[in-house]
């Protein structure tokens, strides 16, 4: 639940998803669910010369599997806060 | 008493460098910030290097990002730098 948690915070904000398969779309995260699916909207391609199949697409639904990376921005995250998240998520799922 | 599970010693690396291996001839090292049972993982800070072959020679490119979230289905080994 920790990532779940991670990426609410960041909805509103603007990320860079790079897929398995190498295409990165960067776009404002809109929504995020239990197994990191992502809605992007108003994405950019990088490299839309080479995927121009995607140039006409606005918005997007991301399956959570696909993604490789997320990046992000260093002030859109309290690392205190997520260090201290994590060490309670480990105490947590320890049964 | 409390059985230390493997992902009990990644806590220990919480704030500190670490070095990941990732599927596809990725590495990546950065800050480890958070991380789960299913090695989701965000480092600050972070280097990726990538391997290829190219003509058969090993080609390595690196690329910085100040903070990213990394699938943990991508993650084979997380470890401290070797010096």
């Amino acid at each position: 639940m920790l990532f779940f948690s991670f990426f609410k915070t960041l909805v509103d904000q603007e990320v860079t998803v790079e897929l398995k398969n190498d295409i990165e779309l960067k776009g404002t995260l809109k929504s995020v669910d239990q197994f990191l699916n992502l809605k992007l909207d108003n994405i950019e391609c990088s490299d839309a010369s080479k995927y121009p199949h995607l140039s006409s697409v606005r918005n997007i639904f991301i399956r959570g599997s696909t993604v490789r990376y997320v990046y992000l921005n260093k002030n859109m995250v309290d690392t205190n806060l997520l260090q201290d998240a994590a060490r309670r998520e480990a105490m947590s799922s320890k049964n | 008493m409390s059985m230390d599970t493997p992902l009990d010693l990644l806590k220990l690396n919480l704030d500190e460098i670490v070095f990941v291996k990732l599927r596809g001839a990725r590495e990546m090292t950065g800050t480890l910030q958070a991380f789960d049972s299913h090695c989701n993982i965000v480092l600050s800070n972070a280097t990726e290097t990538i391997y290829e072959l190219v003509d058969g020679d090993l080609k390595s490119t690196t690329k910085d990002s100040e903070m990213v979230f990394v699938r943990g289905d991508s993650v084979t080994l997380i470890t401290t730098p070797s010096e």
